[in-house]
């Protein structure tokens, strides 16, 4: 990382560089979020920065500050072997209106990682070109990586989707396949039959 | 069978107006179980793609945040499980960049003979796959038997063929065996021999060059924009190796070189696994001429390095220690990191943030396939639906890296 390249920042964007550090040698600059695309767009343009990379962007959730969301990146210059990691802070600390501009139009990889941090977050792009959920699916609710979140919470499986002009369906009802996993075994029927939802599945036997 | 019409001119039949819709995977051999591809094709053109990953997503960040900062290893294990020892090894970089310490050379260069041996497995895999989906089953089998070599070495040092879970903050779970060097020397020769075979059974097959070259092209200028890293960036003749350009570990010690490409194409992403290879068991025998046979692999550290066992049961000290390191967790100075390192696919990084607990805050895993699987859509618009497979293949796409 540089240091020369952070004092151009802070000197080019003194008002909107909110605070800078530089530990374990990592170069850091948290810009105020408005800011965040014009710096972006001056480090991938001035060719004292020329940062053709952008290697990785995320975010951290501290549910307890406000604003509540850190968006994190890290940029790369391949040609002049320097690195450099922007932060801007945003949203409220009940998750809302956490807004930031997309880098899509500076960079092509930030396509698939804002659609990331907007899928675990909910950190909403603008400027996005296609800005929808990329590892959860579209029905999931909520956002996995907040702290909130309780890791071991279960969602419903989702029921077959309704797809326009596609009459096929799968050949098989929603409960096939995974019987087994919902029987309960008390021991004295051997294999006995299943409760709560999947009770239609295991009639009960007439004796 | 109808008789061919042959007076009808091929410009009066009709075509359907619409593109069609043509959905591969997530269940699909050549898609390597976990990505959807949804094409529209225009005869066999493909017009627009959307490519869909996360089918293999199981929460990796989310879990991590849950346990000390030492069972976030068997988690790296499984991002790329193909080559998982550089995931450790990457990891332990990181902690030991935000604890300040530097493992004894003995250890960085187990590490290194080690990660390479993985490197070569990572790329054996992708090169055999790509083989297979193209119809050479013969390549692929070797390969994997080249691969099998690898990781019975692995298992004779760690214990596992592949999740090995073998680094440790400050050092390796255990030292090398009595007979590393030699196992792994012989296993190298017979793994190049390997390589020198499957060169020979393709490079001279037509069909088989046919398929790859000239196509899946990628301009340098896009595969940058695109973040892609390692041996796909580098066959559009950019040399960036993170073991060259930031030599962790002691990689400024050894003496090799970064194979490029020219076109960017399906052919020049094989090839450069291939020398690749070549230069990784190169790297490996530097490493094992460098490595002594005697002396800690672990950082003199007590902070960070469990106790000997004999230490554990017979003394107060060394029984509070470990319990003080296995119950809350070694203790990482509050603060935040990027860490890189060169993986099987490219720039593998670890964004890591402390509160200083024993449990880390947030590990956010920089994983090189992800955004290499992102460029597909790019290579495959405009060419045709024979081509994905290819493609698909010479990037390599771990799923369990991708989609974590």
């Amino acid at each position: 990382m540089s240091k020369a390249l952070l004092d151009l920042v802070r000197a080019q964007f003194a008002d909107s560089v909110l605070e800078t550090h530089a530990q374990h040698g990592d170069e850091t600059a948290v810009l105020n979020p408005q800011a965040w695309h014009k710096v972006a767009t001056f480090l991938k343009t001035d060719p004292r920065a020329a940062m053709d990379m952008l290697v990785d962007l995320t975010a951290v959730d501290y549910p307890d500050s406000d604003p509540r969301f850190e968006i994190v990146a890290h940029f790369n210059s391949l040609t002049l072997g320097h690195r450099l990691r922007l932060k801007a802070k945003v949203g409220n600390s009940a998750g809302n209106e956490a807004q930031i501009a997309s880098l899509a139009d500076l960079w092509g990889s930030a396509n698939w990682m804002e659609r990331e941090v907007f899928d675990m977050f909910g950190v909403v792009f603008s400027g996005h070109p296609d800005l929808r959920r990329i590892l959860m699916y579209p029905e999931f609710v909520g956002y996995p990586l907040r702290k909130d979140y309780p890791a071991d919470r279960i969602q419903p499986l989702v029921p077959f989707r309704d797809v326009p002009n596609i009459s096929k369906v799968a050949p098989f009802n929603q409960h096939e396949g995974m019987s087994f996993g919902r029987q309960v075994f008390d021991g004295q029927h051997g294999a006995a039959h299943g409760q709560g939802d999947d009770a239609d599945l295991f009639p009960p036997e007439t004796n | 069978m109808e008789p061919l019409d042959l007076e009808h001119q091929e410009s009066e039949i009709e075509l359907a107006g619409e593109p069609m819709l043509l959905n591969v995977g997530p269940a699909h051999p050549a898609m390597h179980g976990t990505v959807r591809c949804v094409m529209e094709l225009s005869g066999e053109t493909i017009e627009r793609v959307d490519v869909q990953v996360g089918y293999l997503h199981r929460g990796f960040e989310k879990m991590c945040e849950r346990g000390t900062w030492t069972q976030v290893f068997p988690y790296v294990d499984r991002c790329n499980y193909i080559s998982p020892m550089l995931n450790n090894v990457g990891f332990a970089l990181a902690c030991e960049k935000m604890l300040g310490i530097e493992v004894p050379a003995r250890c960085a260069y187990y590490r290194i003979a080690l990660g390479e041996l993985a490197r070569i497995s990572d790329h054996l895999t992708c090169d055999g796959a790509m083989a297979m989906e193209l119809g050479a089953f013969t390549p692929f089998l070797w390969m994997i038997k080249a691969r099998e070599m690898i990781w019975d070495v692995m298992e004779e040092e760690t214990g596992a063929r592949l999740t090995h879970s073998f680094g440790r903050i400050g050092g390796m779970a255990k030292p090398p065996t009595a007979g590393f060097k030699e196992t792994v020397r012989a296993t190298v020769d017979q793994v190049l021999s390997v390589v020198d075979e499957v060169e020979q059974l393709l490079l001279g097959n037509r069909i088989f060059l046919d398929r790859l070259q000239n196509i899946g092209i990628i301009s340098a200028e896009d595969a940058i924009s695109l973040g892609w890293t390692g041996p796909c960036l580098r066959a559009c003749g950019v040399p960036y190796d993170v073991r060259k350009s930031h030599p962790y570990g002691r990689y400024d010690e050894f003496d090799f070189e970064v194979p490029v490409g020219t076109t960017g194409d399906c052919f020049d992403r094989f090839m450069v696994r291939i020398a690749e290879i070549r230069q990784s068991a190169s790297i490996i025998r530097q490493a094992l001429e460098k490595l002594s046979d005697s002396g800690s692999v672990n950082v003199d550290d007590p902070r960070v390095v469990l106790p000997e066992k004999n230490e554990v049961y017979t003394t107060i000290e060394g029984t509070i220690r470990h319990f003080k390191i296995v119950m809350e967790g070694l203790k990482i100075p509050a603060g935040e990191v990027y860490s890189y390192t060169e993986g099987g696919n490219g720039e593998l990084g670890f964004y890591l943030v402390s509160d200083g607990s024993g449990t880390p805050y947030r590990v956010r895993i920089r994983p090189p396939c992800f955004l290499v699987t992102a460029g597909l859509g790019k290579i495959i618009t405009g060419a045709m639906m024979s081509d994905v497979v290819p493609c698909f293949g010479s990037l390599n796409m771990i799923g369990g890296e991708c989609d974590r």
